[in-house]
């Protein structure tokens, strides 16, 4: 970035700092660097200290391998949840996601990423070892593959289906089709294929029930 | 400056990395223009309408106009998107060997006809083989001979003397098969004459009729070593794709020895409890 001498040193490093976040282009970070100036110094001063804290106080759960401040996690420890499922998912958000649509009572395991064979991203690179050792306990009857439908997702889950089968526990894979609000009109041949196999009985209620 | 009408073109998607939070960059192969990197906005978002049509090993009509840095997909439409490979792990695995090495072997707006001719027959055959291993072979041979690396096999790399089948060798390096006599003198890597015929079988053969070939497991493995070395002496490097296929070919093995340990520990923990 070419630094405009109209910007105290600063203030640049500021906007620098901002630019390298995700999602955070030029102009946005400029916005968020003149907001936390002319903000009062107690806001900038919690917004630093939640950095720094987010950095000293989280960890993996040494469970489920999702980020957590207390190690087990709170979901590993909540006993109102089956030990009998597991969830996989590669992303620690994607535990967020299918915890707000609240349709899975088990455990959960996340693996930090997916095998990407392009980028030489393997199975060793993923948290695959510690779910293994988790599937060792008798009480996992189910794995519940729910990584993305995509290449990267599909190998993964067709890595680990080879890896668990030999455990003798159910594998199952989320379905994928529709999404709700889409139009079949526009969608692609692999998707309405999904959607046509893995069809379901109707029985007159909404697809949600 | 004058505006720069938007383009159509049909292209293979060999790969994609996300952008940002809702947009990916895909990587197109194009007969016309060779390798062309766009970004496809929102397409990490559920309802977006050219997800399903921009995921790697499917091939299509892509409109792109051209953005700041990169060109845009601006709509796509699926011609062929080779369900099998993508539901069959053995075929997907091969079918990424062959998408990468065009990956990293294709430049920008560079027309590359015969090889997207290639990359597409391949793919075909491969969704509809029962026999996966066989059509990257065939794929790999090809590929070596449009990239200018096409394998001596009638004649020694090194004394020119013409060849029969047996007691060759095989020298990457040199670029082909090795005399008897040359090969005595510790050049190449041995070449039995089952793999020196399947290779020549292979080079006059359709891909078809490769893939209904019979090979033993110790050919197999031979073969897999001279073509490995064959491409690595033409990327000058390793093919990351092919650690996958290592990986999955050890899948069932790390399970099996996960399974054994649990029930051992299963059985010592019962006996604790016993004691």
């Amino acid at each position: 970035m070419q630094r405009s001498p109209a910007t105290a040193p600063t203030i640049a490093r500021l906007i620098e700092a901002f630019h390298r976040l995700p999602g955070i282009g030029q102009k946005t970070a400029q916005r968020l660097a003149y907001h936390v100036l002319r903000a009062p110094r107690a806001e900038a001063e919690a917004l630093a200290d939640a950095l720094i804290e987010v950095k000293d106080s989280t960890r993996l759960c040494g469970v489920c391998q999702n980020i957590t401040d207390a190690d087990p996690c709170a979901l590993c420890l909540d006993p109102q949840r089956s030990d009998s499922t597991i969830c996989v998912v590669e992303e620690p958000l994607d535990v967020a996601a299918i915890e707000r649509a609240g349709v899975h009572r088990g455990r959960y395991h996340v693996l930090h990423g997916a095998i990407s064979p392009m980028d030489g991203v393997g199975p060793e690179d993923l948290k695959v070892r510690e779910l293994l050792a988790r599937l060792g306990d008798a009480t996992v009857e189910e794995v519940i593959l729910a990584t993305n439908p995509n290449l990267e997702g599909e190998a993964t889950a067709g890595y680990l289906f080879r890896v668990i089968a030999a455990m003798g526990v159910r594998i199952t894979r989320i379905a994928h089709g529709l999404p709700v609000g889409a139009d079949v009109e526009y969608a692609d041949e692999r998707t309405l294929r999904a959607a046509m196999t893995h069809r379901v009985e109707f029985d007159g209620r909404g697809s949600d029930d | 400056m004058p505006r720069i009408r938007p383009i159509r073109t049909e292209a293979i998607v060999l790969r994609q990395r996300p952008l940002g939070d809702a947009d990916r960059i895909c990587v197109l192969f194009s007969p016309t223009r060779g390798r062309i990197e766009a970004v496809a906005k929102g397409v990490r978002k559920p309802l977006s309408k050219l997800t399903g049509h921009v995921e790697p090993l499917s091939r299509g009509v892509f409109g792109l106009a051209h953005g700041r840095s990169l060109e845009v997909v601006t709509d796509a439409q699926t011609l062929d998107s080779w369900p099998p490979l993508h539901e069959d792990m053995d075929r997907m695995t091969e079918a990424l060997v062959m998408v990468e090495l065009v990956d990293r072997s294709t430049d920008m707006d560079v027309s590359s006809g015969p090889l997207y001719l290639l990359l597409r027959h391949s793919l075909d055959a491969l969704a509809a083989t029962s026999s996966p291993r066989a059509v990257r072979w065939w794929f790999i041979l090809r590929f070596l001979d449009q990239q200018g690396y096409r394998p001596e096999l009638d004649s020694c790399v090194r004394c020119r003397s013409e060849v029969e089948p047996d007691g060759n060798g095989f020298s990457a390096a040199d670029g082909g098969v090795v005399c008897p006599t040359c090969h005595g003198a510790g050049v190449g890597q041995r070449l039995s004459s089952a793999v020196f015929r399947l290779l020549r079988y292979m080079r006059r053969s359709s891909c078809e009729s490769t893939a209904q070939v019979r090979v033993g497991a110790e050919a197999s493995v031979e073969l897999e070593r001279h073509l490995r070395l064959s491409l690595e002496q033409a990327l000058d490097g390793r093919l990351r794709s092919s650690g996958f296929a290592e990986a999955l070919a050890r899948a069932e093995t790390i399970g099996r020895s996960a399974a054994s340990s649990a029930a051992k520990r299963v059985q010592e923990e019962q006996e604790h409890a016993a004691v």
